[in-house]
């Protein structure tokens, strides 16, 4: 059996139909949603499998409406990505609610928001039309705003009040940029529209605010303004999935539409690269100043962020070796970023729920008392450190060989800093752990299951170093203009 | 060809690693065991892969992790001679380790990271590229932190913090040079060195650069002057450690990653011609009076011996750097005997700390009649350093001044005969407090911080690793003629891998 069409609008359905369910019936069916969740990744991977005889499109009426979409080895891998951190937030969330005090209400609404976040994530992978695009980015932006509001607290309304305003700002300007494109070009269907839009100045102007409204969706510097805010105060399986994915789905998006409509515009892609940079140097400064260990782990998202961003310099006007370099540079950023950036919150929040701290001196002595945790964390920091082996090692060799390949000297100094950062950032939360004559305070027994969550993602993050040769077959291969 | 055995010897401590991480912290018998265990299986595994290599037998695993780039791991000679320093050295220093940290706390989190080091040396010395080496290389750097910074002390984690900045630094400049190498000749396996040879024309100033900067990656590790300020400083991390970092993991896999360089990378020919190798011979030098220099001014024993490490394994370096057969083989067989050496020294050391708490070389009067048996082996150990036959030390010497002769480099030995001197300045002095000396012992004053008598001068987990490292060091001098000696290995390296009949 191939897979069709109807898998993939299945496997878009799917997710929400469980949330509500749990939704209905809080919290008896909670683990049996979960376990009728556990097959959603193993059909993604059956669906990426299933792609060796080329990619799969269709198109979909509503009305006068023609929406496209078109399932390739790229959107089938970030799906199979989505479905696993997903299953995985979920399963932590439900040992979450058990050793954290949570609202009962609020937490029944977590299931249906993770189902839309599914969905709305699915969309983004398949979307070749930039209308379905922004169906699926405004319900995945309105998902994660409903479940950053969860916890209920001001913090986190006043946090995720003002992440949806920026998000709606971001919308706007997407709006307008689609009003100017469609006005230009008469069409909204990425591959028409590649093939009729040349790079004038209105594609120019319409692509530039499409840009700025992605780029403050993803946090890229300088709009991450909102990002720590909104991760100190949210749930740990919220912030999870919110670090690891969402902020990803709008540079995803970004990278698209650059490489359809502006291949060529490399002063543009520089100054992407520029701030790129920027984020890198400027979130791990930030994040080794932060005071608290969710702080740190935000901060560290901004930077991280800003690697990716080197994927535009290194894809314009690029030979073509360099542009593949860079092309599997960043899908194995993406993924080794997202795996252990989830294990990372996920670690984090153990670490302060166990102890009831929230700030890093709290954390001493915990390598004694705490240590999966704590070595949780350290695997997950080797992947953001783009130490060895790990998908973050394997993806920085890449970009360094890409930009030396290039000529591009300005990323190695970029790469190198970032390295630097991130270690100097890490080791001052493992160093506070290994404190050893200070106040013990009293620790809350946690799930195992929430511990073995987090190593699971965080030894995956370290696998897909070794394995990505696997993942990048898989990859289609980047166009060159 | 056989994939199994390169495997199942990185597998046999990765997976002691795991284990020990899982079991709980009062599980003391298990742990013991399992270490033990797994420490021999891996020693049986690395003489049968020698046996195996000698026979003829080829040993190599490898998958591609991106397009056009292996993780390779190849057993040959010179990497097995490393493996060889590791698995042995592991059992004795693990047998040391379960003795010296008996009762205090956190032993579950040292032994886990203790075995995920000896995995990584393992991981470094079977590494078939440059890409394999780096991976070991750096996995090494995390695994020793947790070491170094063992006892949480403020002075501990100042240690380690150091020792993470210049490792992991150096672990970036490795990388961007081992890259760059990359961009410019491709997935470079170990033993091809004809390729970079090939290449060079109208690119020698790259690639000479390039041998620089990835020199500067493994001088750190290896402990070069300039770049040693990490070492001395690593010195307040537990005995059993010092020993493991003196002896057999970081400084070694820095030598070591300088010898891949030069002879599997660049090719030993390549190398002089493009005229790099005299200046490593002027940098080893340096490096071996500064550290003499230094050790003399110490006045406790662990800082002494670890400057003293910083000016021994640049002899391996020095070695290297004498083009020719004889330096070749006198640097090969030096990683092993310094080795030895060094971790008798270190075990000593730990010794007179846990049983008398000595730690400054003055309060070592008279310990020879308190602790006769730690006092032999350190003896042993330090007149091998100062190059006294029939101790390993000496061979080493021989043949590098032979080395030295044949490169047409006199001067070097008057390096060796200045650095000799300053050996025999720094140890006779602790050889003659420990023998000549009245002390406590004498009855006159008494010990920093004796521990109660027990049946034999301090606990046999102390006492058994020390004099079998002490025993090999001299067996290595005595019976260099012997076909598995490290002299005699190293001259086979020499003529198996680079068809070189040494004289």
């Amino acid at each position: 059996m191939n897979p069709t069409s109807f898998h993939v609008l299945w496997l878009l359905c799917a997710p929400p139909a469980l949330g509500l369910l749990t939704l209905v019936r809080p919290p008896r069916h909670g683990a049996l949603v979960l376990l009728a969740g556990l097959p959603l990744p193993l059909v993604a991977l059956w669906l990426l499998l299933g792609l060796d005889t080329g990619p799969l499109a269709g198109q979909l009426a509503l009305g006068p409406l023609l929406l496209h979409w078109r399932l390739d080895g790229l959107a089938a891998l970030l799906w199979l990505l989505t479905m696993v951190l997903l299953l995985a937030s979920a399963l932590y969330a439900a040992g979450y609610a058990r050793a954290a005090p949570l609202d009962a209400r609020a937490y029944a609404w977590l299931w249906p928001l993770l189902g839309g976040l599914a969905t709305g994530l699915g969309l983004i992978w398949i979307a070749a039309d930039l209308l379905l695009l922004y169906a699926g980015l405004e319900l995945m932006g309105l998902c994660a705003v409903g479940m950053l509001l969860l916890p209920g607290s001001v913090a986190a309304l006043t946090a995720g009040l003002r992440y949806l305003l920026f998000a709606l700002v971001g919308s706007l300007t997407w709006l307008l940029g689609i009003a100017l494109l469609l006005g230009a070009w008469g069409r909204l269907d990425l591959a028409g529209l590649a093939a009729v839009a040349q790079p004038d100045p209105v594609t120019a102007i319409a692509v530039a605010l499409l840009a700025s409204g992605l780029l403050l969706k993803a946090s890229i510097f300088p709009l991450h303004g909102w990002l720590v805010p909104v991760h100190g105060s949210a749930w740990t399986p919220v912030s999870a999935i919110h670090g690891a994915l969402v902020v990803k789905a709008s540079f995803f998006i970004l990278l698209l539409l650059w490489r359809l409509l502006l291949p060529d515009a490399i002063a543009g892609a520089l100054a992407l690269g520029a701030l790129g940079s920027l984020a890198v140097l400027w979130g791990g400064v930030q994040a080794w100043r932060a005071a608290g260990l969710k702080e740190l782990v935000a901060w560290s998202t901004v930077g991280q962020l800003g690697y990716l961003m080197l994927a535009f310099p290194l894809l314009a006007g690029t030979g073509a070796a360099v542009a593949a370099l860079a092309w599997q540079a960043t899908w194995l950023q993406l993924a080794g970023h997202a795996l252990a950036k989830s294990a990372m919150f996920m670690a984090a929040g153990n670490l302060l729920l166990a102890t009831g701290a929230t700030r890093l001196e709290g954390l001493t002595g915990t390598s004694r008392r705490l240590p999966l945790s704590l070595l949780t964390f350290g695997l997950a920091a080797v992947t953001l450190m783009g130490l060895p082996p790990s998908a973050g090692f394997t993806a920085k060799w890449l970009w360094l060989q890409a930009s030396l390949a290039a000529g591009q000297w300005a990323w190695v100094a970029v790469l190198g800093l970032g390295t630097l950062l991130s270690a100097a950032y890490v080791f001052r939360v493992l160093r506070c752990s290994f404190v050893e004559d200070a106040p013990e305070p009293v620790l809350r027994g946690l799930p195992l299951g929430m511990e073995l969550v987090a190593l699971a993602l965080a030894l995956a993050a370290i696998g897909l170093g070794l394995a990505a040769a696997w993942p990048l077959a898989l990859l289609p291969p980047v166009s060159v203009p | 060809m056989s994939a199994l055995l390169p495997l199942a010897t990185l597998a046999s401590s990765l997976i002691t690693a795991a284990v020990i991480f899982m079991l709980p912290e009062q599980a003391v018998r298990t742990r013991t065991a399992l270490n033990l265990g797994a420490a021999l299986v891996k020693l049986v595994l690395v003489l049968w892969m020698a046996r195996g290599l000698v026979a003829g037998e080829t040993y190599a695993v490898e998958f591609p992790v991106v397009p056009g780039l292996g993780f390779v791991l190849h057993v040959d000679e010179l990497g097995l001679t490393f493996a060889a320093l590791s698995s042995i050295l592991w059992l004795f220093t693990t047998m040391y380790a379960i003795g010296y940290l008996e009762g205090s706390p956190n032993r579950r989190r040292f032994f886990g990271f203790f075995s995920l080091c000896v995995a990584s040396t393992i991981g470094i010395s079977l590494a078939g590229n440059l890409f394999t080496l780096l991976i070991f290389y750096e996995v090494l750097t995390l695994s020793t932190y947790p070491l170094v910074a063992h006892r949480g002390t403020p002075q501990a984690l100042a240690a380690a913090t150091v020792y993470l900045r210049y490792t992991l630094t150096a672990g970036l400049v490795l990388m961007v040079g081992m890259v760059a190498l990359h961009v410019v000749a491709g997935d470079l396996r170990f033993g091809q060195q004809e390729t970079l040879a090939r290449l060079a024309d109208g690119q020698e100033a790259l690639l000479i650069g390039l041998f620089w900067v990835l020199l500067l990656g493994f001088g750190v590790k290896a402990a070069l002057v300039p770049l040693h300020g990490w070492l001395p400083r690593a010195m307040v991390a537990p005995a059993p450690v010092s020993a493991l970092l003196h002896a057999v993991a970081v400084v070694k896999a820095g030598a070591f990653g300088i010898v891949r360089l030069v002879y599997d990378i660049y090719g030993i020919g390549f190398s002089a011609a493009l005229g790099v190798l005299d200046g490593l011979v002027v940098i080893a030098s340096v490096t071996i009076v500064y550290g003499s220099v230094r050790a003399l001014a110490q006045q406790e024993l662990k800082p002494r011996l670890a400057f003293s490490t910083v000016s021994q394994v640049s002899y391996i370096v020095l070695g290297i750097g004498l083009f020719g057969p004889l330096g070749t083989i006198a640097a090969l067989a030096h990683l092993l005997h310094q080795g030895l050496m060094k971790v008798t020294l270190f075990f000593c050391a730990g010794n007179y700390a846990e049983e008398l708490g000595i730690h400054r070389i003055d309060e070592l009067d008279g310990v020879g009649r308190r602790m006769p048996l730690s006092s032999l082996a350190f003896t042993i150990g330090a007149l091998g350093m100062i190059g006294m036959p029939p101790v390993a030390g000496f061979i080493t010497k021989w043949t590098l001044g032979l080395g030295a002769v044949q490169a047409d480099m006199p001067w070097v030995i008057a390096v060796l005969i200045a650095s000799t001197l300053l050996n025999a300045a720094y140890f006779l002095p602790i050889l003659n407090r420990l023998w000549f000396r009245r002390g406590p012992a004498q009855g006159i004053g008494t010990w920093p911080d004796e521990r109660p008598p027990s049946r034999f001068e301090t606990s046999a987990w102390l006492l058994v690793p020390a004099l079998a490292t002490a025993l090999l060091s001299l067996l290595a001098g005595m019976l260099a003629g012997l076909p598995f000696s490290p002299l005699q290995w190293a001259t086979r390296v020499v003529q198996q891998t680079y068809q070189v009949i040494p004289l």
